[in-house]
């Protein structure tokens, strides 16, 4: 087997990998949408809500996501760099040890290991086999870069560096902990540090893993699906670097009011705002690519999903920032508005610009063309009908739910009592379960048309 | 150099990033570490006791924080339903902290001692039997399981609590002691939803259930009891909806979301004392039935008037009396 041959082997594995995983967060997701509704739901102690979010989180976060990272970063990696990946053994060790590393945390977050930590919620056994496969895969990527054909990194490249570096030194450094036992540890903070450097980390890992890598797949995938040059090599510069110095500094916009110092608090509120800048810097760039060319939305199937993809990330990277004003943030923290403002993130951008960009992989690694653009259409319309339910619902929902919880008499007493607010949200909660019905739906047409586009050609030995 | 030279070379390149997230990292995060405003110690704080941190453990465990939060936010509805904002030194022991992010269940950070024992173990054992609308799991099974404490004496080391495993030992006795005796005030709640072979021992439910009763108490036994707030209704002295239908009506529906749960369909008694009774407990005069539903009364009956207000109240009062008729 050439090089070639077995760095498509691990790109078809991560991204096959990666759709399996997609499929089963889905499905835990939409089980803890019927529980909100329903608690009977809450058969079994690994069934409970508390334990079963929490898989829901982190299987798609580092099972579907970085599966879909790797897929597409080595396939990057192989093309600009015009260069077989450094150590393919390592990356297929790298591709069976992940599939491992998501299963057992699976589980051992059903037991009921967790450090509460949000996105770091796996116990510290574990965490040591996180940090043993991000080495891996950064070997392979600084390896494959520093033997590379081509002289210039291109943007891609650089966001790929950035989001091995910066989930290195936050993901490390937030899981700091004392074990007891192989299931518990104590994190090595206390109190409000511990909540300081929790959402440093819980923030960042939000901009390395699901801002950082989606960007250079746009990036790239945008330009080589379209044919179109970038429109600004400048522009993506300016946005690189205030992108990676402006989020480090955020964290604490998930702790506004609370007993976090305040000049950390507005600092983080500061730089929130900031941050729409460079943000807006990589949607213009996307929007000016296709300048003249777009009739390509109804042409190839792709360009829909990037620029659908790219008008995501420009708006939910307007919202996040305006959640972090005190004002706002006093009405909609806490409430259904954020779960709502994530999902737009997640199943907006993240998943319509990783589901196409592993249709081009898959296409490519695989030697044809993809199965069935009918399907991919069908697939595009359906997530997208579908994740619009979804977050616009829980939008509206997050500001009744504000508004009940802030609602007085004129004798100054509330108006409404606790359970009157979580009454008032079952109709959104129902709704919320089609949308993610329709979600489930498309990501199955996608899951079946991209294992098609998957199977290897008999003929090629 | 030649600034462009940066994207020819990845592991210079590498570097540089590294630098670039060092600063925010530096500034908001690692000198805070230092600070003395994010790690204040308050004498008034007390450490866990070793069963509240294994009832903490356990909360951790269920991923109680998915639903509930610990941070009560200086916003004036937010200290009217759940108390005093929360302050830095009160989480100087936690480890994780568990302020959460998101309240599909209410806040937790002042629940400590708002309502008796025995309202836990029925609302943990099933939170429907209380409150219709709630969507809160039932956790049947922490009653059925023994509390595990083969690890305490090694935890409460590691977190620093500053007292040693023979003290550990003897607060586990004394805690099992208290919860298994029969004066236990809770007892008899407690029995029905224990099996028999756990009663004489520690379950994973008492120990979350004494977590829970820690949760902002050490705050609140500092403040004592809000001065003033007696003469608030000290002029609540006649029922202004006295007799009305309607009022009595709209206080029925105040009484099942609210009352239900401890007093009893239509008030015949649960483990809040009966309601459809004259005989009350602590009077029944309407300045009296007042006074009990507005600023509670020791021995597990919360304060509701900040989340009713004095109107609804009366008409809370006013069904009561409704009650007491009916059951004549």
């Amino acid at each position: 087997m050439t090089n070639g041959q077995r760095s498509d082997a691990i790109v078809r594995g991560f991204a096959l990998s990666s759709v399996f995983w997609l499929l089963v967060g889905l499905l835990v997701g939409l089980w803890l949408a019927a529980e909100m509704i329903f608690p009977a739901l809450n058969l079994a102690p690994w069934l409970a809500f508390g334990r079963l979010r929490v898989v829901h989180t982190n299987g798609l976060t580092f099972g579907f996501t970085l599966a879909g990272i790797f897929a597409c970063s080595f396939y990057m990696l192989e093309k600009l760099t015009r260069t077989p990946l450094a150590f393919p053994g390592l990356a297929k060790t790298q591709l069976w040890l992940f599939n491992i590393a998501i299963a057992l945390g699976a589980l051992s977050l059903f037991a009921g290991w967790t450090t509460s930590k949000e996105y770091a919620e796996l116990e510290w056994p574990l965490d040591i086999v996180v940090v043993v496969l991000w080495v891996m895969f950064a070997v392979n990527v600084m390896g494959t870069l520093v033997k590379r054909r081509e002289k210039q990194m291109y943007v891609s490249l650089w966001f790929l560096v950035a989001c091995v570096v910066t989930v290195a030194v936050v993901y490390i450094l937030n899981n700091l902990a004392i074990p007891v036992s192989l299931a518990k540890s104590y994190s090595a903070y206390a109190g409000v540090n511990d909540a300081n450097v929790q959402w440093w980390f819980g923030h960042n890992a939000v901009a390395s893993v699901f801002t950082f890598p989606i960007l250079a797949m746009f990036y790239y995938f945008l330009p080589k699906s379209t044919g179109l040059p970038i429109y600004s090599h400048r522009l993506s510069i300016i946005a690189f670097w205030s992108l990676v110095f402006g989020y480090l500094w955020t964290g604490a916009h998930h702790l506004m009011l609370t007993p976090v110092p305040e000049w950390i608090q507005t600092v983080a509120l500061a730089f929130s705002l900031f941050l729409i800048a460079p943000s807006w810097a990589s949607v213009v760039n996307g929007y000016y690519t296709m300048n003249g060319n777009w009739d390509m939305m109804k042409s190839n199937y792709l360009t829909k999903f990037f620029i659908l993809g790219i008008t995501f990330y420009g708006l939910q990277t307007i919202q996040g920032p305006t959640q972090a004003i005190r004002a706002l943030s006093g009405h909609l923290h806490y409430t259904e508005y954020i779960p709502g403002h994530v999902h737009m993130g997640t199943m907006g951008w993240v998943t319509m610009i990783i589901t196409a960009s592993m249709y081009f992989t898959t296409a490519k690694v695989s030697g044809r063309e993809v199965h069935s653009v009918k399907l991919a259409n069908i697939h595009f319309w359906l997530i997208l009908v579908g994740q619009l339910l979804f977050t616009v619902t829980l939008w509206i929902a997050g500001i009744v739910q504000g508004a009940m919880w802030k609602a007085v008499n004129p004798d100054g007493s509330l108006m409404y009592t606790f359970l009157d607010s979580v009454a008032a949200m079952y109709p959104y909660w129902t709704v919320r379960i089609f949308g993610g019905l329709l979600y489930f739906a498309g990501i199955s047409v996608f899951a079946y048309n991209l294992y098609m586009t998957s199977r290897p050609k008999t003929q090629a030995v | 150099m030649n600034f462009n030279s940066l994207y020819e070379k990845p592991v210079l390149f590498a570097i540089a990033s590294v630098v670039v997230i060092s600063v925010g990292t530096l500034v908001t995060t690692f000198i805070p570490l230092f600070l003395p405003s994010t790690q204040p110690i308050s004498p008034l704080v007390k450490p866990y006791t070793a069963v509240e941190m294994e009832g903490r453990d356990i909360y951790i465990r269920e991923g109680c924080n998915n639903c509930h939060t610990q941070t009560v936010r200086p916003l004036r509805t937010e200290v009217a339903r759940y108390g005093d904002y929360s302050k830095p030194e009160e989480s100087a022991w936690d480890r994780p902290f568990l302020w959460g992010s998101r309240r599909t269940g209410p806040d937790l950070a002042r629940v400590g001692g708002k309502y008796p024992d025995a309202w836990h173990y029925r609302h943990m054992a099933n939170p429907q039997a209380m409150f219709d609308k709630s969507n809160m799991p039932a956790y049947p099974w922490l009653a059925k399981a023994k509390l595990d404490t083969s690890l305490t004496a090694r935890k409460v080391k590691v977190l620093g609590y500053g007292y040693d495993g023979a003290e550990v030992a003897r607060q586990l006795a004394a805690f099992r002691e208290t919860v298994t005796a029969p004066a236990y005030p809770s007892a008899q709640v407690r029995s029905q939803v224990t099996p028999a072979a756990l009663q004489g021992e520690i379950t994973e439910l008492d120990a979350m259930v004494a977590y829970l009763q820690k949760l902002g108490r050490d705050l609140k036994a500092a403040q004592g009891t809000a001065a003033g707030s007696a003469t608030a209704w000290a002029a609540e002295t006649k029922n202004p909806y006295a007799g009305s239908p309607e009022a009595e009506e709209e206080g029925e529906k105040i009484f099942k979301e609210n009352c239900r749960g401890c007093h009893g369909e239509k008030g015949t008694g649960g483990f809040g004392p009966k309601l459809a009774t004259t005989a009350h407990k602590f009077g029944g005069s309407d300045a009296d039935l007042f006074a009990s539903v507005a600023g509670g009364r020791p021995g597990g009956m919360p304060a509701f008037l900040p989340q009713l207000g004095k109107d609804r109240v009366w008409k809370a009062v006013a069904y009561i009396r409704r009650l007491e008729k009916e059951n004549r």
